[in-house]
């Protein structure tokens, strides 16, 4: 089931072609061609500048360009990895799954291409432990596959070119999915985050030149290399060119992933995709990016899914998680959620993520249990600003967007909740319990 | 402590890695299979087999969610209980189900031992609420009788998938 964006799905081919996790289904259907031409015809520098060419961006939420990232591995350094980021944790998102669950040669093709591009000859899937299932049947069978085929192993194709990719199930750590501390989780250390520089592209896996990719990231290859960049181009837009996987979650009729070509507005993914709003209430908020997006107002609703046009909402297109909240929803209560998911994430590195988030949920206790004040609303912008910029990682401060964002759109619901009454010095009443 | 079906698995997945010290998530997964959770032993045969110490496997079971150091029920059931969950309804079938199974509505263990039940943040099933994991297999889109079928089964012994 396609729509009318997008007549064939780029990514999502199992929703056209049935089967297509079946290897012989996929190579019937143009599987392992990009692969053979990559070999055969293109060499390693030529798919690198394919990708480059096609301003193929990470779908993993930061957006950077894959193609650029692959030039920065070193040539002389040996050996390299490659390591897909198939931690896909964030709240709101549910893509990666999908794809290798239901597509997952498309996916393995586009790991073996990176690794071919880079001179990789060791390849790591870090799925999250949640992901056991898929990981146990699916992608083990679609891996033994392209083994037996001659797809993956030594001297792949007949080339020079070999390299096996392995599975690595992760247990349960949000913070996984910061690259760094995936790579530490990798070495069976303590899963947080490390300093940069040195960045993985010189200094990675056991310490040696590493790209990272996400999972949908890689599975945009494939196409871009059987078809080429022009072709890849003619989807989305100049600066953000090809199709992406929506999530679309929350107050809508038809959850679900979507793929679109980047740039239409956001309106067409929550009403044309969605089947809008249950109940034809009316849309209170968007969260774009999962968890730790800035909240967009429902004014915001024709802003178009593209990069730059996110970025100039003041918001981020990240993983593409929306997450839909509709007139009945309790501001406080959806920012409070979001902010208790962040405490638990924690990964107690650093104070301003490891503190911060833990004050924070305590002044939304406070609030939601009707002990807060005026003073706690503040508070809560208090903490935020302090938290900005002094994290160790990015993920430490994802939560700051959504309740800045949160308080700046609903700061009516927030203040509804400070009592006057709680004004008077009660000194038990300002307590604020800490679960440590 | 490992079977010889397990030690024959430890040695597939050292082979994955340049060093020991990489297999300890997995290893630790392997030790975890028979009775869901860690004792002492299993530990101790952990750091054992790749020459780590033991204080370093702790903080390992101690850092992520899925390994356990306490007794658990045969079967885990992780009910995902976050925003876009909640949004449709989840945080209420997860206190109905707690009701049902007789745990407390913070979630625990049932009286015969064999469910342990479990808020739990994102699953990456965001799209099919209410949804939940049994040891780690998916079950989406759950009304309240789908669930007490599935509970029902494993109660009489069928196999979850």
């Amino acid at each position: 089931m396609t729509n009318e964006a997008l007549k064939e799905h780029v990514l999502l081919r199992h929703r056209d072609i049935e089967n297509i996790h079946d290897i012989e289904v996929y190579m019937a259907n143009g599987g392992y061609e990009a692969l053979k031409k990559a070999v055969t015809e293109l060499g390693p520098a030529n798919v690198t500048a394919e990708v480059r060419n096609a301003g193929l961006r990470g779908r993993g939420g930061a957006g950077f360009p894959a193609g650029v990232k692959w030039s920065f591995i070193p040539k002389d350094i040996f050996p390299k990895y490659v390591v897909v980021n198939a931690d896909e944790s964030e709240p709101g998102t549910f893509k990666d799954r999908e794809i290798m669950e239901y597509n997952p040669h498309q996916f393995i093709e586009g790991v073996i291409l990176c690794a071919f591009a880079v001179g990789a000859e060791t390849a790591y899937i870090y799925g999250r432990g949640e992901f056991k299932g898929p990981f146990e049947t699916v992608l083990q069978k679609a891996l033994d596959d392209a083994y037996a085929k001659g797809f993956l192993g030594k001297k792949i194709l007949g080339s020079e070119f070999s390299v096996d990719i392995h599975l690595h199930l992760g247990a349960g750590a949000y913070i996984c999915g910061e690259e760094t501390a995936l790579l530490s989780s990798l070495e069976g250390i303590l899963g947080q985050p490390r300093s940069r520089p040195p960045f993985p592209a010189v200094q990675g896996l056991y310490a040696k030149p590493t790209v990272i990719n996400n999972v949908e990231t890689l599975t945009n290859v494939p196409p871009i290399i059987l078809h080429g960049a022009d072709w890849y181009r003619q989807f989305g837009t100049e600066k953000s060119p090809g199709t992406k996987i929506f999530c679309l979650s929350g107050r809508v009729n038809r959850p679900g992933n979507y793929e679109l070509p980047l740039g239409l507005p956001i309106r067409y993914l929550i009403d044309e995709c969605g089947g809008g709003i249950i109940g034809g209430k009316a849309v209170k908020g968007i969260l774009p990016a999962g968890a730790s997006s800035t909240i967009m107002g429902a004014d915001l609703i024709d802003t178009l899914l593209d990069y730059e046009s996110m970025a100039a909402a003041g918001a981020m297109l990240g993983s593409a998680s929306f997450i839909i909240l509709d007139e009945t929803v309790d501001a406080v209560w959806a920012a409070e959620k979001n902010v208790k998911f962040f405490k638990h994430e924690s990964c107690g590195k650093c104070s301003p993520c490891r503190e911060g988030t833990h004050w924070l949920a305590g002044v939304y206790q406070k609030l939601r249990e009707g002990r807060g004040t005026k003073h706690d609303v503040e508070m809560l912008n208090t903490i935020v600003d302090q938290m900005e910029g002094n994290c160790f990682c990015l993920l430490g401060e994802f939560v700051v967007p959504g309740v800045r964002s949160s308080l700046k759109l609903f700061r009516d619901e927030y203040e509804a909740l400070a009592d006057e009454a709680n004004e008077v010095a009660r000194p038990e009443q300002n307590l604020i319990q800490l679960h440590l | 402590m490992w079977s010889e079906k397990e030690q024959q698995e430890l040695d597939q997945i050292l082979k994955k890695y340049p060093n020991k010290l990489s297999a300890v998530m997995p290893a630790l997964y392997l030790a975890q299979r028979e009775k869901n959770w860690l004792d002492d032993d299993d530990i101790e045969a952990v750091a054992g087999a790749l020459d780590i110490s033991v204080t370093h496997v702790h903080s390992i079971i101690g850092f992520y969610t899925l390994y356990r150091k306490e007794p658990v029920g045969k079967y885990m059931v992780q009910v995902c209980t976050d925003l876009p969950c909640a949004l449709r309804g989840a945080e209420d079938f997860y206190h109905r189900l707690c009701e049902r199974l007789g745990v407390g509505p913070g979630g625990g263990t049932t009286t015969d031992g064999l469910f342990t039940l479990e808020g739990v943040v994102c699953i990456a099933a965001c799209d099919k609420a209410p949804c939940l994991q049994i040891n780690l297999a998916y079950y989406e889109s759950l009304t309240d009788e789908q669930i007490d079928q599935v509970i029902a089964g494993l109660r009489a012994g069928e196999q979850s998938p």
